[in-house]
């Protein structure tokens, strides 16, 4: 096995000069950098790699997020992404057709409260980002439920290649989709599969870069499996 | 000398009423993610002194026009819980309690790195759950461990302590008792890793040199504090790291 | 609750390159050099229905402070002593960013540093303010009227404190056997005890510069500021940083030398002003 060492990081540690990792954490503070939130500092094969483990989600255009409707206007919905900005999403793009205020009801198309998956189209911090629900998969939340989690333990629980995602999928029976603004969403075929994908889910969150968390996960749903006759 | 009010405030060993060395803490405890809803909180305590902070944000301010194009606004609000004084304490602001909550914010923002989140507002609210002397550093120091806990980008950590003069004797992190017969109280607040002091007052008489010294106990101080701070934030993600 | 400032006038960015350009060459827009406080002005007595007043203008800023002096119940931690409480009003004629309406912060914080740094050293003598202990004393009530801004209302606020207070008279009173007090303004007792002489000097931090006595553009411009309270011996009296940004150790060190050798000028402007008016 490689050599590898971590350790946890905090704002004002000195960090070696070569390392890399997420721009916007990594500050200059006049000759050395800093990690800007907590993280770890991964160190393998003489790379050092900062791997956040905070930071509010900030959109980027082309993410497919979940989102929550949370109030409307006259023709877009405003849209809680679990990040600083409220994100907008217009009527017109979720008919697919102009909208018309006099004849359309917006309110009998979304309600507040509806979760949709959409796709930011546009967002550059000076104006809330916008968004689309036009293209595969993409609309209103239908089914199955919909878990938080730290946005920062996302790529944790998607796993190298989806290895992780996929394995929680194949040991519960259920479909998961895990947004990059930390929301899972998941459709299970009964309750007892989803508790356990959901304790999963809460155990990567938890303890996301320990050793050998895969093979833990992994045990953790077969016993429960067990345990509840699965 | 340091004798008043029927209380010894400097023995002739040099030690103080509760004992401690003149340039020496009181027990100070830290805490980190004390609260559920906050993003971010820490409970910090110096001696019999007990502070409480919270944050919320980067979000988007219920009064939109809040903002700047540019950059977060932070918001500091310093507040003594009616409780926390011998006598009760009026829970409406105070004339002190504005100025302190300035003055917190100032010393706040040259860490916060605001220009990440624009339009975008970050609440800091410090309760002062007891006093006994030292609450504006207290709260400092709570307010940027609770900073740190939400996650918000910080060039460093921000410790604080205050250094008090007593019949002529500089001593560091005086009490309530102390404070009241102090001919000087001197509140520092620095960010030790990038060498700035940050929050920096003087209520009372001193001689230059005299303020030269007292900083240079405060500012070894908080290079102790702040290490303490990253210890309690580093032990918290610790079971997250598994390092 | 303290807010970042939102509503600022925006400085063009090749101002502050302008300064700091004149800086390195060890000058000032105004032609000063960046240790020597503006031209200061005092006028003492303008007010005469105050127990004392002044009219400070440094450069053009322009600060009233007139003292008003009354009967009131000491506190109860100081049956002993008289009280002085300062005040200070940022009128609206003042500046197109002052609103009407009760103290900012910024009021608050002006009057706060002007009080402790008077307070702290005993610049006037409390003791002296007892018409019946535990009962009656004298309150001398401070208040500062910013009324043209052009940067550093501390030291023209304190300036204008201070030479009012200087030349206050202590009004006289009649006791009546109930025990009221009837305050006969325009006979005077004497002139107010005044023990020491106290001056603000403000100094801004502007990229690695330090200059004293910032103007309105260069307050713009600053990084932080920094309040120092001198006494007639020299000694610091009170310390307020403010402004959002920090001070090394050494910057530190400089500021103090800094501000304590510039408070000589306004020492001496403060004399002979009273000299001339006294």
């Amino acid at each position: 096995m490689a050599r590898q060492e971590r350790r946890i990081v905090v704002p004002g540690d000195r960090l070696p000069p070569e390392t890399t990792g997420p721009e916007e954490y990594l500050v200059d503070n006049g000759g050395w950098k800093t990690p800007a939130i907590v993280g770890i500092l991964d160190v393998r094969d003489g790379k050092h790699v900062f791997i956040p483990l905070q930071g509010a989600y900030v959109p980027r255009k082309g993410d497919v997020v979940i989102g929550l409707i949370v109030s409307q206007g006259i023709v877009n919905w405003f849209v809680d992404i679990n990040s600083p900005y409220q994100a907008i999403l217009t009527a017109q793009d979720f008919l697919g057709r102009p909208f018309n205020p006099l004849t359309d009801d917006l309110s009998r198309l979304l309600r507040i409260g509806d979760y949709i998956k959409a796709r930011v189209e546009a967002f550059d911090r000076t104006r809330n980002p916008l968004l689309t629900v036009q293209g595969e998969d993409l609309g209103r939340i239908v089914e199955g439920r919909v878990i938080d989690v730290h946005p920062s333990r996302i790529p944790r629980i998607i796993g190298k290649k989806h290895s992780m995602i996929n394995m929680i999928s194949e040991e519960t029976g259920c479909k998961l989709y895990a947004a990059v603004n930390g929301r899972i969403h998941i459709v299970c075929p009964n309750p007892d599969s989803e508790a356990i994908a959901i304790m999963a889910i809460k155990k990567i969150e938890r303890e996301p870069h320990t050793v050998g968390l895969t093979e833990r996960v992994k045990r953790l749903i077969e016993e429960e499996k067990k345990v509840r006759g699965v | 000398m340091g004798k008043k009010g029927g209380q010894v405030l400097i023995t002739e060993e040099g030690l103080r009423h509760d004992g401690r060395r003149p340039d020496e803490l009181r027990q100070v405890r830290m805490e980190v993610d004390v609260l559920e809803n906050a993003d971010g909180s820490a409970l910090v305590e110096f001696g019999g002194t007990k502070v409480l902070a919270a944050v919320y944000g980067p979000r988007e301010p219920i009064q939109k026009y809040i903002v700047l194009p540019d950059k977060a606004v932070l918001r500091v609000r310093y507040h003594m819980a009616p409780f926390s004084t011998s006598e009760r304490k009026s829970p409406a602001p105070s004339r002190r309690e504005v100025e302190l909550s300035k003055v917190i914010r100032e010393a706040l923002e040259s860490v916060v790195l605001s220009d990440l989140y624009p339009r975008t507002v970050i609440d800091v609210f410090i309760e002062v759950l007891q006093a006994d002397g030292g609450t504006r550093t207290t709260g400092l120091t709570a307010a940027s461990l609770a900073l740190a806990d939400a996650g918000i980008p910080l060039r460093a950590l921000v410790g604080a302590v205050a250094v008090g003069k007593i019949g002529g004797t500089l001593v560091l992190d005086i009490d309530e008792v102390e404070d009241n017969y102090a001919e000087a109280d001197m509140p520092v607040g620095a960010a030790p890793d990038i060498g700035l002091v940050t929050l920096f007052q003087i209520n009372g008489v001193m001689t230059k040199e005299e303020v030269a010294k007292g900083l240079d106990m405060a500012l070894n101080a908080i290079e102790r504090i702040v290490e303490m701070e990253k210890e309690v934030l580093r032990s918290k993600y610790a079971r997250v790291g598994e390092v | 609750m303290s807010t970042t400032p939102f509503k600022i006038p925006i400085v063009p960015s090749i101002k502050r390159e302008t300064y700091l350009n004149l800086y390195s060459r060890g000058l000032r827009l105004d032609n000063r050099d960046l240790y020597t406080p503006r031209r200061v002005e005092i006028e003492t007595g303008v007010v005469e229905k105050a127990n004392g007043s002044a009219l400070v203008s440094l450069g053009n800023t322009k600060v009233m402070a007139g003292v008003k002096i009354e009967v009131g119940t000491p506190f109860r931690d100081t049956p002993d002593q008289g009280v002085l409480t300062v005040h200070a009003e940022f009128v609206p004629l003042a500046s197109p960013t002052f609103e009407p309406g009760p103290p900012d912060e910024n009021a608050i914080e002006l009057a706060r540093v002007v009080d402790r740094s008077l307070r702290e050293v005993g610049a006037v003598d409390l003791s002296s303010l007892v018409i019946r202990e535990g009962e009656k004393v004298w309150i001398v009530w401070v208040d500062l009227y910013i009324l043209d801004h052009d940067g550093n209302l501390f030291d023209a606020s304190m300036l204008a404190a201070m030479a009012a207070l200087k030349t206050a008279s202590l009004p006289d009173y009649e006791e009546y056997e109930t025990g009221e007090i009837e305050v006969l303004r325009d006979k005077s007792q004497g002139p107010l005890k005044v023990d020491h002489t106290v001056v603000t000097v403000t100094t801004a931090k502007i990229g690695n510069y330090i200059i004293v006595d910032p103007t309105l553009d260069e307050e713009a411009i600053s990084d932080a500021r920094m309040v120092v309270a001198v006494d007639e011996q020299g000694r610091i009296v009170g310390l307020q940083k403010t402004g959002p940004h920090g001070y090394t150790r050494e910057e530190l060190e400089r500021v103090l030398n800094i501000s304590l050798s510039a408070s000589k000028v306004y020492f001496k402007s403060l004399e002979e002003a009273l000299a001339r008016q006294g």
